[in-house]
């Protein structure tokens, strides 16, 4: 179990306050030019040497994908970070929490982030629905600015960097890198085709990286207390210290930092007090956020919580969004559920997303009455394959991978359901006598 | 120049390309909605999945993949074929089974498509989707129900006619197409947003259920509604054009044609003079063909040799040259083409052509506009001038301000800014190398000089570094017949002031409909045309002629540009074709033309002016007249109503509606319904 000592977010339950003189206390802002004086390449070597791979989903290795900048900027063409804290994945809170209780962790690994690949301004697109979360953050940027942290000769290092905040206004895509680029520029959020990738051609065609709230958080702290602390936790290619956000049917659901590649059973019995009704009353786990297959009980109880741990039981670590479902819970309505919510925030521009999240979730919710035919359930099957791989972004993944997940682990189950409402070979039979 | 490798085949193509544009060198199809060579890419259908090595496992969009040294792709593979139908099906299942009922049945893409690439049965059985229909102008119906989300009409609207109204609102499967708040398409370019829809959402409303696509005969004509040379195709069924399309033609209209263009065939039937008249007692009284002639013959007898010519606007170069030949032959030589009273220096045919070509104003980088509204005159020209902003050209402007659907500086209202040129235009004009003035007919007539004063001075006319002459001086005309006219020389010194003050007895106007002819008031007036509009209401004798799509000619655009054109239908009724007329009428008058078909007409034509003989530039010769440098005064663009500017768009009751609805504001939102 990870110790207080070890933990970067110290305030991530908020008993203390989020304001600057409180950061301080907490060890942000310590000095922060001192850190820049490292250089941006070592800045990113170090980032590299962490091993800390990008916190939004897909865990890329952030240092890297700091490298690609342009390592000398044209005055015509900046570059930019833009830092997504569109967090809207079903399961997804921990960006909420740091951006609540910790907003200058995020704002100062702005500042350092953005020095490491030489960014003029970092953009943070927050999500729509944090209204009292984006008035913090808006209030602790106005603080470091006051403060000289960022802006003109950020905290007295020479460097010239501003932060600016941008309110979304409540659409899932945006969270897509390239959706958000779209949207920050005042148009349509819908995904952009790669390539050019961010870093070639991003936000207003200047070289951009879009990352996570959490992997810039974490930045700063890496920096002071060595990429060998951070990289002392978790399995080899699964470093560090991670925000876990389990809810479902635990005792007490919470978001918690602990160490990568902890077991699963492990975390809900420590930080959750165990799952509701005890282990045997287990169902099955979305271990990262909606969009990952779900894993059934029995796989997941000893599976290491990390990127590769539950890519080998078919899943993915995602956001780290763990929703916990017990055997009180109708799966194939849950799934339905998230399948709706796929086709309610598809964004309509490629044809298989357009047309097959609300085909996928139409037949979901017959299957979830029953009111299908055995034969159906290949076809939906089919259909998720249809969509995977063939859209623009990973949305319609995202939608085909909950259905698969359902479809591989829990056949009978829909099955059972089809068979009832269609009636039993006897019931029938029974009615067709009288 | 990269080398791929296509199903095996291995192809080079240019740095730059798609991997889809490696497909098509490599002789393999590539199904596509939303892809358009004249479109940006916006990889949304997602039926171009090919299988590209090294890649991710999963196919790749190749409308927007470059092609990459090395490359391996495959079209032919389980996992492309399965990805086809996959999107195919799902293109489908939401879309309404009415190709009996559609009328882009039979040219659908979808329809043809699907047959190639899909499944041959359904498997969705959910309701299918239902989207109201969209206003979007007098040009365009839609049935939304149909629409594939390509996007393509939206992308042609920012990109090309620069008219921002189409757009997508909603997300997901909601998401629709529509115009902003459901206002009329506002772009003279319109229609050519409905030939891009690969299915049947936008139709063209003037022709609904009018015709299939299958029953049109194809005639290759020549456009002549302006003076671009539009290269078109006629279809026609019976004898009635249906419809007016565009052809390829990368020099002239790439693939575009304005709505003007497309939309007058209904004006071809209408308000037609089907038999000749003869003025009897102030009353125009139908005839036959012999007593209309001999009506004339009397007159020609006392007339002598004060005969005069007027060409109008949409002549093809044979009808001139016969008349020509005809008055020449009675002993006159007043010929003149400007009817509208125009009058500016031809001793150069180069001085008044469009020199730059039409293509090459895509390489200017710096445009000054004198007295020319593009967006009207020439509109195919103004697509080209954004496609010069788009690569960093400049533009500046004199005239009455006015959106031409790009960023402008706007120096003035009057001539006499030419002498007065702004900073900021000296230094784009000097650091440009291929920079371009064009003059328009607001200003041809009293800025000409002024005009080539400042192509002198800014040196327009210069060899490229690369050795390659460039010449960027160009003038708009609007009416197709007017180079031609000019190469015929049916040109006065002092335009048609020269001849009515020639006050001639008798004047043959050929489809002169716009001639001042209270000027004409002691002269027999034989009105040698096609529709019933001004010209006709001032003859004394009617002879009903052929449109131009009724008769194969020769047109010459503002480039100087020799095109050819078919006959697409024959004339109606009683009416003949022009130079058959001519020719007829020359027996009567006793001044008999030497010519006794179409191709000793075309052959004696080309033995007096050999440019005219063979298609292509004519080639004017850069020989500026001097001419008084100076000028001042306010510029007024001729054209005061875009879609009624000649005698067929006015009989036309689509450019009625359009002129209606689009300039003057009239609603008609609700008769859509």
């Amino acid at each position: 179990m990870l110790g207080d000592k070890d933990r970067i977010f110290t305030n991530l339950y908020g008993y203390q306050p989020w304001n600057l003189s409180s950061a301080r206390m907490r060890g942000d802002w310590d000095n922060t030019a001192q850190l820049m004086q490292l250089g941006q390449d070592t800045i990113i070597d170090r980032i590299k040497a962490s091993g800390l791979r990008g916190r939004g989903g897909a865990g890329f290795p952030t240092g890297t994908k700091w490298s690609f900048m342009p390592k000398e900027p044209s005055p015509t063409r900046p570059n930019f970070l833009v830092i997504n804290a569109d967090e809207s994945e079903p399961g997804s809170c921990k960006d909420r929490e740091i951006i609540r209780h910790d907003p200058h962790k995020l704002i100062e690994g702005a500042l350092i982030a953005g020095f490491a690949m030489r960014a003029r301004a970092a953009y943070i697109y927050i999500r729509g629905e944090y209204i009292r979360e984006a008035e913090t953050l808006f209030a602790a940027v106005a603080e470091a600015y006051d403060a000289g942290l960022i802006g003109r000769n950020a905290s007295g290092s020479g460097y010239d960097f501003d932060v600016f905040v941008h309110r979304g206004a409540g659409a899932y895509i945006c969270g897509e890198e390239t959706a958000m680029l779209e949207s920050l520029e005042g148009k349509k959020g819908q995904p952009r085709l790669k390539p050019p990738f961010p870093a070639g051609a991003g936000l207003y065609g200047c070289p951009t990286t879009v990352n996570n709230v959490e992997s810039i958080a974490v930045a700063p702290t890496i920096l002071r207390r060595g990429p060998e602390w951070f990289s002392s936790f978790g399995r080899e290619n699964n470093k560090g210290t991670k925000l876990f956000q389990i809810s479902g049917h635990v005792e007490k659901p919470c978001v918690v930092e602990e160490a990568m590649s902890i077991p699963f059973r492990e975390l809900i019995e420590k930080h959750c007090g165990g799952i509701r009704g005890g282990w045997d009353n287990l169902l099955a786990v979305i271990p990262g956020g909606s969009s990952v297959p779900l894993v059934p009980a029995a796989e997941i109880m000893d599976v290491p919580m990390d990127f590769d741990g539950l890519r080998a039981v078919g899943s993915g670590l995602g956001t780290a969004a763990v929703i916990v479902m017990d055997k009180s819970t109708d799966i194939v309505r849950a799934i339905a559920r998230l399948s709706y919510f796929y086709k309610h925030e598809s964004c309509g521009q490629c044809t298989p997303c357009r047309e097959g999240t609300g085909w996928m979730w139409r037949v979901m919710e017959r299957l979830r009455t029953g009111d299908a035919d055995i034969s159906e359930i290949d076809t939906l099957q089919q259909l998720t394959k249809q969509v995977e791989g063939h859209t623009i972004c990973a949305l319609g993944d995202a939608a085909a991978w909950p259905i698969q997940g359902l479809i591989r682990h829990f056949r009978p189950e829909i099955e059972r359901r089809i068979h009832e409402k269609q009636g039993s070979g006897l019931g029938a039979m029974q009615e067709a006598a009288e | 120049m990269p080398k791929v490798k296509v199903d095996g085949i291995e192809v080079e193509v240019p740095q730059g390309a798609t991997v889809l544009q490696a497909c098509e060198a490599a002789g393999k199809e590539i199904p596509r909605f939303c892809y358009h060579e004249r479109l940006s890419i916006a990889g949304n259908c997602r039926m171009c999945l090919v299988e590209v090595k090294p890649g991710p496992p999963k196919p790749q969009a190749s409308c927007a993949l470059p092609a990459a040294e090395g490359q391996e792709v495959r079209t032919d593979s389980a996992m492309v074929k399965a990805a086809r139908e996959g999107v195919m099906e799902f293109l489908l299942i939401n879309h309404p089974l009415d190709c009996p009922i559609c009328d882009q049945g039979g040219e659908c893409d979808l329809q043809d498509q699907s047959l190639a690439y899909g499944r041959s049965h359904s498997r969705y059985t959910e309701n299918k989707r239902a989207v109201t229909e969209k206003y979007m102008g007098p040009i365009i119906k839609t049935v939304m129900t149909r629409c594939i989300q390509c996007t393509r009409c939206v992308r042609f609207g920012e990109e090309v006619a620069g008219v921002e109204d189409i757009g997508a609102i909603y997300r997901g499967e909601d998401m629709q197409i529509t115009t902003y708040l459901e206002k009329a398409f506002k772009s003279e370019l319109s229609g050519n947003a409905v030939d891009l829809c690969p299915v049947g959402a936008l139709t063209h409303k003037p022709v609904a259920f009018e015709y299939r696509p299958w029953e049109l005969r194809k005639n290759l004509s020549i456009d002549v509604m302006d003076a671009v040379g539009t290269n078109i195709r006629a279809d026609s069924r019976g004898r009635q054009v249906m419809r007016v399309l565009p052809r390829i033609n990368e020099d002239v209209n790439e693939e575009w044609a304005h709505d003007k263009t497309r939309y007058h065939v209904d004006g071809l039937v209408r308000r037609r003079l089907d038999r000749p008249f003869v003025r009897k007692d102030g009353k125009l009284v139908p005839v036959s063909w012999d007593e209309a002639f001999d009506a004339i013959a009397a007159v020609a007898k006392g007339a002598g040799s004060s005969v005069a010519a007027i060409a109008g606007d949409l002549l093809d170069c044979e009808t001139m040259f016969a008349a020509k030949s005809l008055v020449k032959a009675m002993g006159s030589d007043l010929i003149e083409s400007r009817q509208t009273g125009m009058s500016y220096d031809v001793s150069s045919l180069g001085a008044v052509a469009f020199n730059p070509t039409i293509a090459g104003v895509e390489d200017a980088d710096a445009i000054l506009l004198i007295g020319t509204n593009l967006r009207w005159e020439a509109p195919l020209i103004n697509t080209r001038v954004r496609k010069a902003i788009k690569k960093g050209a400049k533009v500046f402007a004199i005239g009455p301000e006015m959106d031409l659907t790009y960023k402008v500086e706007w120096l003035g209202n009057d001539l006499g800014v030419l002498g007065t040129l702004p900073e900021s235009l000296a230094q784009a004009f000097d650091g440009a190398k291929r920079p371009l003035a064009i003059v328009g007919p607001g200003a041809l007539a009293k800025g000409h000089g002024a005009a080539l004063a400042f192509a002198k001075s800014a040196n327009l006319v210069r060899t490229l570094e690369d050795g390659t002459a460039w010449n960027g001086f160009g003038v708009i005309h609007t009416a197709a017949a007017r180079m031609g006219a000019l190469m015929l020389g049916f040109a006065q010194k002092g335009g048609i002031g020269d001849i009515f003050r020639a006050a001639p007895k008798l004047t043959f106007f050929l489809g002169a409909d716009e001639a001042d002819f209270a000027m004409f008031a002691n002269s027999f007036k034989v009105f040698i045309g096609h529709h019933g509009d001004k010209g006709a209401h001032h003859a004394d004798v009617i002879l009903p002629s052929a449109t131009y799509a009724e008769k194969p000619g020769t047109y010459v655009n503002l480039e100087g540009r020799v095109q050819r054109a078919d006959r697409a239908v024959f004339p109606l009724g009683d009416a003949r074709e022009d130079w058959t007329i001519l020719r007829a009428l020359s027996e009567k008058l006793g001044h008999t033309l030497t010519f006794d078909s179409f191709e000793e007409l075309r052959a004696a034509m080309a033995a007096e002016v050999p440019a005219l003989g063979t298609e292509g530039l004519a080639g004017y010769s850069w020989d500026a007249p001097a001419l008084a440098p100076d000028a001042e005064g306010p510029i007024a663009y001729p054209i005061q109503d875009f879609y009624l500017t000649n005698a067929i768009c006015r009989a036309s009751p689509t450019m009625q509606r359009c002129s209606a609805e689009l300039l003057h504001g009239e609603d008609y939102a609700e008769a859509a319904e």
